[in-house]
């Protein structure tokens, strides 16, 4: 029962604050523009409206256009649920592998580029083609960044890689999860459509790519969209942090360890927003075609981790 | 008892064979299958009796094949490769009783598919160098006749059946000559024989049969560079034979390297290891690159048969250089998931073939630049290849995840050692998986939403509608197994780990616990498939709720309204503004321009009046397989240079040809004394 | 940029930020937003001085984003549709186009005097009309071009902040 509650609510914290880490970094970045920006719960209310308004799909598309955003939100919520991201035993701990919550955000994005190719325009395909182009150069990179850390840990899986930091601070200096976890920011930088990767408030359809293959979403599913696209970001930033910073994380169970461990990772996942908004004020967006320089260059970082991890074993 | 299976397959293939040449049209498909039906079931329940009960089943017999007889036994490594055969022949048959009005009625077609069928089926039951060859050539020249099925209407389908003529043949020759080797030196013709045998043999030999075997067998399986005849072949082959081409025969060519390295020759030193690993990294990322970056659907689904291959064979080479090295354990998970992968791979190849088959006889078109809008047309056929290429991307919760998993599990584990080629190949391996992983998950991204979504680009996509309902339980039975499969992966783990165990190389390590999780016994891994799927589905299911409540509260409007797509407010928005299959792939394209080097052609022709209006502009772009530009073209080339070379030979004077005779005896007298 | 400067420029608002009156209590908005409005602009046809007014009314003096007003690219995101300029003959259609694409409950703003009645381009060769007559419009901002205050007002009587 309690592993219910914890799921549950680590899954409302994470839904929550998807749109709150959103406004927060439209907010940072607005202050660094000169001006006061719109307050932080301003996506929150953005949604709300969202899901009152009408849902309308293009004449010849199928029901993938409309499973699309389900998916999407479906996949983020199920690997938060399982996550350690409040707590280091999260409720079916011991299946919670990180290929496998990699490969189900992975599904999350396959079905968004499907469904955007289900819309029948040509900004659709555009979308798809950029977004699947960059997810098959982040692969590599990604699951090698794993890798490294899964060969220093002696596993891969997730509750085990937060608690070996925990139990043994020397691992989060080492060169292997350093390395690892610079090469995961980046592929979290690429995948979630942030700068130099994409810019997420750009107007000029050829310069998109995540907002290319949602323009013609509406209503509920634009505000699914939105919320899942936040999740997702909130989740793999508290991955990371948590791998990368885990103190305060709850490691015995206990409703006062659980809120400590809620709060600590609201304050560690807000910091890395800020982090990562004052940054994208001070980039500009690299032109597509030189991007897999860029995702060649994370690849090598964690390549340099996976060789570091065997080398010290 | 466990004759009669062995019996009943041979027997009812071969009257399957004579009723589809001699009945006619209306029931002489409906006989094939039947009867064919028949065989794979008594296969299945061989390889069933087999793998509970850890006999081997054997018959042996003189008659039938003169001078050598007929041995076959079936032991639980063949019984594992018998499984998937027989699931994907039983469904493509069925497919097949619906395809047949679109040209497969033909005799030689009925009677070559059974024929075809049975031959695959009882490769595995081979257990002498003749049986086994006589076989292996059987499968090759029916399938070379189903893929010549349409060949007087197209050019494509002879050149194709050309290329596979020659290669499969060249193939065999190597296998053949491995074969012989071994049984020249053990001074029998039958496995056991060579077996025994094995561990007198000198390292040279075992290593020139491997080399041999492996080049013959990875031909079959589509290991780059001997790949060439598969995207021809596959692609061209009509729909059920093409799922039997990729969903069943190319794992007879892992089933040789297995009985090769391991059952016959008894494992071998790190190098042949590496070398099997070479081969699957270079077939998985060529494959996956090509898949990417084709617009023709069935060549994609055959690239992609080649990057699969390219995985087990790395699988395959993983568990050997584990097991040389001194690490049971994870050779054992590596070796498993070979086979996993090899048996994912049947279902979910079958699956997407036989819908690819559908799309062309509902459409008459493979060129996914013509197609889109088939999802609403034919929705069976579209649910059914987008399982295949969920399960083909190895996203759960279907089959292909759980291989891949278990892959990389084994990798992980393997990584640390101290054996630098190990870690260095490994590594490889790892980043291969990753990067074709990626190519994969475009390609098929592409192949169905290009496919199947969006609008029709083509007046022939419009006018498609649903196909017949024997292909759509076909095609849809493999596509369910799919799901099956990545729910409850245990129904063939255990098959599969007795199957890796008596290859004599790996312990019977255990990968499975209880029918919700897979546990590795003695490292650390924990996936529970069934409960991420259901996690999953409740978290969708609680979306569509949230969804629904949300427009209880607004009942002005419709709750989905459908409308005009947006294109900017311009006047006119056509089919063909769509991105198409090529487009769509042309960012990754130009990544890996290097490797591909498409050949790119623009022609504009200005009016005659003046030279700043453009009257016509041309582009034509074509990615051909640059091992076949670069390799084989230049090498047939030299081979027909050689061949008018030596037409002076041929003067047409008997002469002369009765001279060559004389003195070619001359020469072999005197080298025998 | 140091450090500590970085952080004060994050956490209080500059002084250029003007002040602003208390939110509308009496008006009554067409529709109800909830404090959130994202408006699509059309240029129909206009001389894009009131498209410099827009953007003032975004930029850091008036910055209209304070009071959950945002810009977006695609009409199917939007729910009130900003009309600059007269209706030219070519852009009748693209702007009914436009307006249908938008989601119900939807709304259109024109904005300043070409857009209520042609301005001083009324008669022109290659004008339609003003953007009434092509589609129903709930809101008008008027001026040639309408003043950031007036536009940031007109805003806030939708959103409600």
């Amino acid at each position: 029962m309690t592993q219910v509650l914890v799921a549950v609510v680590q899954v409302f914290a994470v839904a929550v604050g998807g749109p709150l880490l959103l406004g927060l970094m439209r907010k940072v970045r607005s202050r660094l523009e000169g001006r006061d920006g719109a307050p932080i719960h301003q996506p929150l209310l953005d949604v709300r409206k969202l899901f009152a308004k009408q849902r309308m799909r293009p004449r010849e598309s199928s029901w993938v256009f409309g499973a699309a955003p389900v998916v999407l939100v479906a996949t983020v919520v199920a690997v938060a649920a399982v996550s350690p991201l409040a707590t280091t035993h999260p409720p079916l701990g011991q299946s919670s592998d990180f290929f496998a919550v990699v490969f189900v955000l992975l599904l999350g994005s396959v079905v968004l580029a499907l469904g955007a190719l289900d819309t029948g325009t040509a900004f659709g395909g555009m979308g798809s083609s950029r977004s699947m182009t960059i997810g098959a150069l982040c692969e590599p990179a990604l699951l090698v960044a794993i890798l490294a850390m899964a060969i220093s840990a002696r596993t891969s899986n997730l509750p085990a890689l937060a608690r070996v930091g925990l139990a043994h601070p020397a691992v989060i200096a080492s060169p292997t999860r350093i390395l690892a976890l610079s090469s995961f920011l980046v592929v979290i930088l690429a995948e979630s459509g942030r700068l130099p990767v994409d810019n997420p408030s750009t107007h000029l359809e050829l310069t998109m790519i995540h907002e290319a293959m949602v323009l013609e979403y509406s209503g509920a599913d634009l505000g699914l969209i939105i919320v899942g696209e936040s999740m997702r970001l909130v989740f793999l930033l508290g991955l990371l942090v948590n791998l990368l910073v885990p103190w305060g994380v709850a490691e015995r169970p206990g409703v006062l360890f659980f809120c400590v461990g809620l709060f600590s990772l609201g304050a560690k996942v807000a910091v890395a927003g800020v982090m990562i908004a004052i940054f994208e004020v001070f980039t500009a967006k690299m032109r597509l075609f030189r991007l897999p320089e860029l995702l060649a260059g994370g690849f090598v970082l964690a390549l340099l981790g996976a060789v570091t991890a065997v080398v010290a074993r | 008892m466990n004759d009669v299976y062995v019996v009943a397959i041979g027997l009812a293939g071969v009257i399957a064979a004579i009723l589809g040449g001699a009945l006619p049209v209306s029931s002489r498909v409906g006989a094939a299958v039947a009867l064919t039906w028949v065989s794979c079931a008594a296969a299945l329940g061989a390889a069933v009796t087999v793998l509970s009960s850890d006999h081997a089943i054997t018959i042996s017999t003189t008659a039938i094949l003169p001078l050598t007889g007929v041995t076959m036994t079936l032991d639980p490594l063949g019984a594992i490769f018998v499984i998937p055969i027989s699931i994907v022949a039983m469904a493509s048959t069925l497919y097949w009783l619906g395809y047949a009005g679109h040209g497969l009625s033909s005799r030689s077609a009925s009677s070559a598919m059974p024929l075809f069928v049975t031959s695959m089926l009882l490769v595995p039951f081979a257990a002498s160098v003749a049986t086994f060859l006589v076989l292996w050539e059987m499968m090759a020249l029916t399938s070379l006749v189903l893929v010549l099925t349409d060949q007087s209407r197209r050019e494509a389908a002879r050149s194709a059946a050309q290329w596979y003529a020659v290669m499969t043949h060249a193939g065999a020759a190597a296998i053949l000559l491995a074969l012989v080797l071994l049984s020249a030196h053990a001074g029998g013709q039958t496995f056991s024989d060579i077996e025994a045998h094995a561990r007198h043999l000198s390292g040279a030999v075992r290593g020139t049969v491997f080399v041999l075997a492996l080049l013959g067998f990875g031909s079959k399986a589509g290991a780059v560079p001997l790949h060439v005849w598969l995207p021809k072949a596959h692609a061209e082959a009509p729909g059920p034979a093409s799922a039997l081409m990729s969903g069943a025969m190319v794992n007879l060519g892992i089933y040789g390297i297995v009985l090769v390295g391991y059952r016959l020759l008894g494992g071998g030193p790190v190098w042949w290891w590496l070398l099997v690993s070479v081969l699957g990294v270079m077939s998985a990322l060529y494959g996956a690159l090509y898949a990417a970056t084709s617009s023709d659907l069935k060549r994609l689904l055959a690239y992609s048969t080649s990057d699969n291959m390219g995985l087990i064979l790395i699988a395959l080479g993983a568990s050997g250089l584990f097991g040389a090295s001194g690490h049971p354990t994870t050779a054992a998970i590596a070796m498993v998931a070979a086979l996993l992968l090899m048996v994912n791979h049947s279902v979910f190849k079958g699956a997407l073939f036989l819908a690819a088959g559908a799309v062309q006889v509902a459409t008459g078109t493979r060129d996914l630049d013509r197609l889109g809008g088939l999802m609403r047309r034919m929705p069976v056929t579209g649910i059914v290849f987008l399982v295949g290429a969920l399960s083909v991307a190895v996203l759960p919760p279907f089959n292909g995840f759980i291989g891949e998993w278990l892959l990389l599990q084994g990798l992980l584990h393997g990584l640390p050692t101290s054996n630098t080629s190990v870690v260095i190949s490994i590594s490889v391996a790892v980043a291969t998986l990753a990067l074709t992983g990626g190519l994969t998950v475009a390609a098929f991204v592409k192949a169905t939403g290009i496919g199947f979504l969006g609008r029709p680009r083509s007046d022939e996509a419009t006018a498609a509608h649903e196909v017949a309902i024997t292909m759509r339980v076909g095609a849809g039975a493999l596509a369910a197994l799919c799901l099956v499969l990545g729910l409850v992966p245990m129904l063939v783990l255990p098959a599969i780990e007795r199957a890796a165990a008596s290859t004599g190389q790996v312990h019977a390590t255990s990968v499975t616990n209880g029918w919700v999780s897979l546990h590795l016994l003695g490292l650390r891994g924990v996936l529970a498939p069934s409960l991420l799927a259901a996690g999953l589905a409740s978290a969708a299911l609680v979306v569509i709720v949230i969804r629904r409540i949300a427009h209880r509260r607004r009942n002005a409007w419709p709750a989905v309204n459908p409308v005009e797509p947006w294109g900017s407010g311009r006047k006119l928005q056509t089919a063909r503004m769509q991105y198409t299959a090529t487009s769509f792939g042309e960012p990754l394209l130009r990544v890996f321009d290097d490797v591909i080097r498409p050949s790119r052609d623009l022609d504009v022709s200005h009016l005659v009046e003046s030279r700043y209006y453009i009257e016509r502009i041309a582009y034509r772009t074509s990615n051909d397989d640059v091992i076949e530009r670069q390799f084989y073209r230049p090498f047939i080339a030299g081979v027909r240079w050689w061949g008018q070379r030596a037409r002076w030979l041929q003067n047409g004077s008997v002469r002369r040809y009765l001279a060559y005779g004389f003195v070619a005896l001359v020469i072999v007298l005197v080298a025998v004394t | 940029m140091t450090f500590r400067l970085l952080l004060q420029t994050v956490l209080h608002p500059t002084s250029v930020v003007k002040d602003v009156g208390e939110a509308p209590t009496s008006q009554h908005p067409p529709v109800s937003l909830h404090g959130s409005l994202q408006v699509r602009h059309v240029d129909a046809g206009s001389c894009n001085g009131c498209e410099l007014e827009v953007t003032s009314a975004f930029a850091p003096v008036y910055d209209a984003e304070r009071f959950g007003v945002r810009l977006v690219a695609s009409p199917r995101h939007a729910d009130a549709l900003l009309v600059t300029g007269p209706v030219t003959k070519n852009m009748v259609d693209p702007l009914r186009k436009t307006m249908q694409a938008m989601p119900e409950p939807r709304l259109v703003i024109s904005l300043g005097d070409c857009a209520h009645d042609c301005g001083v381009f009324k008669g022109a060769y290659g004008v339609e009309g003003s953007v009434s007559d092509v589609v129903k419009v709930d809101v008008h901002i008027a001026g040639c071009p309408p003043h950031p205050e007036a536009i940031v007002e007109a805003l806030r009587n939708l959103t409600g902040r």
